[in-house]
């Protein structure tokens, strides 16, 4: 069958270049109308399915039930849930095939948000640098100011 | 201690040097056609001739200068989760406002487009909205 084919491929692809790991933010959709034991266990299905993928699952966060801007699926509402998740660029694409497999997730989006991490990261010292120095420049007040506790 | 107070004096006096100059940057647009679209901006200072220069407050259209609400407020992560930020910079219809409206600049509105494209993937916000 064709998902043993793509494991496969994957491994392959595993042994011919070392896989970097990589964040991502994999958001989903999950159907309103289930009792909320049934869409406990699609998203825990889900949480194993990626660890079964090959990504190491951080932190799942249950954002509740809101409302679609549009409809999908014949839906207004959804529930949706977000999976920070840790791995290869491939066995993302695995989870991302077994969400669209996934009968009660009617829609899902993956972000890559490692180096959106890095860039904000490198923002924050730059401005911590830069409240140092300024009391140094100013030469007022630079002993009062609490500054280095709050950067 | 005297020179000290000398180079403060000296410092003080640098500091409004350099302010005069500021005002000189926005009356170079000023002096563009008038005729510009409705979301055409003059940016502010006293718009028109160099002799009307009065101090009579404004006079015409004094139209205060937009300014980028990430640079100001220093929002540095724009994300597509945060629909109430990104609110603000969709039009009723759900269209993305141009920077020449809303005073976005142009690297924060790339970052604002990516994240208002991606809040629509996941129906946070809506492609085009009430019909």
């Amino acid at each position: 069958m064709t998902p043993a084919e793509g494991t496969g491929a994957i491994k392959e692809a595993e042994k011919k270049m070392p896989q970097q790991q990589r964040t991502y933010e994999v958001m989903f959709i999950v159907r309103p109308d289930l009792a909320e034991e049934e869409t406990e266990r699609v998203v825990s299905t889900v949480e194993s399915g990626a660890t079964a993928a090959g990504v190491a699952v951080k932190n799942v966060e249950r954002m509740g039930k809101r409302r679609l801007a549009y409809k999908v699926r014949k839906f207004h509402d959804g529930v949706y849930v977000l999976l920070t998740v840790e791995g290869p660029g491939s066995a993302v694409a695995e989870l991302e095939r077994r969400l669209r497999v996934a009968e009660p997730v009617i829609k899902y989006i993956t972000v890559r948000v490692d180096e959106e991490q890095k860039r904000l990261a490198k923002v924050k010292k730059i401005r911590d640098s830069k409240v140092r120095q300024r009391p140094q420049t100013a030469e007022a007040a630079a002993g009062s100011e609490p500054t280095p506790a709050t950067a | 201690m005297a020179d000290e107070e000398k180079k403060e004096a000296t410092r003080t006096d640098e500091a409004p040097a350099a302010t005069p100059a500021a005002p000189a940057v926005p009356s170079a647009p000023a002096a563009r056609p008038y005729g510009r679209g409705p979301g055409g901006r003059r940016p502010g200072g006293p718009g028109g001739r160099p002799g009307g220069r009065g101090e009579g407050g404004p006079r015409k259209f004094f139209r205060r200068k937009k300014v980028c609400k990430f640079c100001v407020e220093k929002i540095d992560s724009i994300n597509y989760k945060d629909v109430r930020l990104l609110q603000q910079f969709v039009a009723e219809r759900g269209k993305i406002v141009p920077r020449r409206l809303t005073g976005v600049c142009t690297p924060h509105q790339r970052r604002l487009t990516a994240a208002i494209k991606q809040a629509r993937n996941i129906a946070l916000l809506p492609f085009a909205a009430r019909y």
